[in-house]
C-alpha cells in the first residue's frame, strides 16, 4: 500500500506518460462542510479499449512487460473503498483517460493527500517535454499551477536549470501551504 | 511569495550565463518509477537528485525516470550513465545516498562501488 494518496497520484501520472500524454492534469478539492475530497488525473494520452478498461482494476492485468502483476489502479482503488469513498476510471482509446478517487475526510483509513508539492516537482522536472497542470482547491479557494505558462516566461531556458527548478519547486510548496486543507 | 516576475526575472539573468546544453554529452541520472519503485521510496530520491544537482548548479546532468527496472526486490532503483562510460546500476536507493553520488560519482567519476547492484548481490546471497 502506498502511505500518502499523492504517492498514488504519482503512479497513476506514471502511467500517464507511458500512454504517451503531453498534458496531464491534476486536482485536488477539499470540501470540509460535505466531509469530501477528491483527487482526479485526467490525460490525452492513448486510452483504452473498453475490453481492456473493464479489466484493469484487477491485479492481474498490466501492461509492463517486466512482472505480470499491475497494483497500481487496484491498490488505489481499494484505498479510496475502504475509506468510505469511490473510485471512478474513464477512457476513450486516441482521447485519454480519467481517473477519480473520492474519499470522507473523517473515515478512520482514510489516507493523508501527503506531499503533492514533491509529486508535482518529481513529473514536472523530469518529463520536460509534457504540459502539467495542478488545480487544489480547499474550501473554494484554489491554487493554480500551470507549467505553460511557466514556459511562455521561460522561452528557452529548460525548467532543469538550477535556479528554475528551485523556483518551480518553492512555488509549489508555497501556493499549497497558503491554502493548508488539513487534509 | 514566488510569482512569475521572480521567474522572468531569473530567466534574464540565466541568460546570459547559460550554455543551452546537448543533452547527448551529459551524464543522465534514471529513477526507476514504477508502482514498485514509488511504494519503495523512489519519489524522495528522484527530488534528492534534482535538489543536489540544483545546489551544486551541474549543467551536464540530466535527471530523468523510467518504468520498472525488474529487479523490484531492490527498489528504489537508480542507473547512472556518464558518457562514454558503462552504465552503473546502484540499489536499495535511500535519499541520503544521493549526496556522495553526486560527488564521488557523478562529479569526480569515482563510482560508488557499495551502493551498487553487484556489490549487494555478492554480499546478500
Amino acid at each position: 500500500m502506498m502511505k500518502e494518496i499523492s504517492l498514488h497520484v504519482l503512479d497513476i501520472i506514471e502511467n500517464s506518460i507511458a500512454a504517451g500524454a503531453t498534458l496531464i492534469e491534476v486536482e485536488a478539492e477539499v470540501v470540509h462542510a460535505e466531509d469530501r475530497l477528491r483527487v482526479s488525473v485526467r490525460d490525452n494520452g492513448r486510452g483504452m479499449e473498453e475490453a481492456l478498461l473493464r479489466r484493469v482494476t484487477d491485479p492481474f492485468v498490466t501492461s509492463r512487460t517486466t512482472r505480470r502483476v499491475g497494483l497500481g489502479i487496484p491498490m488505489f482503488k481499494a484505498g479510496a473503498e475502504a475509506a468510505g469513498g469511490s473510485f471512478r476510471l474513464e477512457s476513450k482509446p486516441g482521447e485519454g483517460t480519467y481517473i477519480e478517487a473520492r474519499y470522507r475526510i473523517s473515515h478512520w483509513d482514510r489516507p493523508p493527500l501527503g506531499d503533492m508539492a514533491q509529486t508535482m516537482y518529481a513529473v514536472v522536472m523530469s518529463n520536460e517535454e509534457i504540459a502539467f497542470t495542478y488545480l487544489y482547491t480547499v474550501d473554494g479557494k484554489s491554487f493554480r499551477f500551470d507549467t505553460r505558462e511557466i514556459r511562455q516566461t521561460l522561452g528557452e531556458i529548460p525548467l532543469h536549470t538550477p535556479a528554475v527548478s528551485a523556483w518551480v519547486k518553492d512555488y509549489l510548496l508555497e501556493g499549497i501551504e497558503a491554502l493548508y486543507g488539513g487534509v | 511569495m514566488k510569482s512569475l516576475q521572480e521567474l522572468e526575472a531569473i530567466r534574464n539573468k540565466t541568460l546570459d550565463t547559460i550554455n543551452l546544453r546537448k543533452d547527448a554529452d551529459a551524464t543522465r541520472v534514471v529513477v526507476g518509477m514504477a508502482t514498485c519503485g514509488i511504494a519503495a521510496g523512489a519519489r524522495p530520491v528522484l527530488t534528492a537528485f534534482m535538489d543536489e544537482v540544483a545546489k551544486r548548479n551541474l549543467q551536464h546532468v540530466v535527471v530523468a525516470q523510467t518504468g520498472c527496472i525488474g529487479v523490484c526486490r531492490l527498489e528504489p532503483i537508480v542507473e547512472v550513465y556518464r558518457p562514454g562510460e558503462e552504465k552503473v546500476t546502484y540499489v536499495k536507493m535511500t535519499p541520503d545516498m544521493v549526496g556522495r553520488i553526486v560527488t564521488d560519482h557523478i562529479v569526480n567519476g569515482k563510482v560508488v562501488d557499495e551502493y551498487t547492484i553487484g556489490f549487494y548481490e555478492t554480499n546478500n546471497k
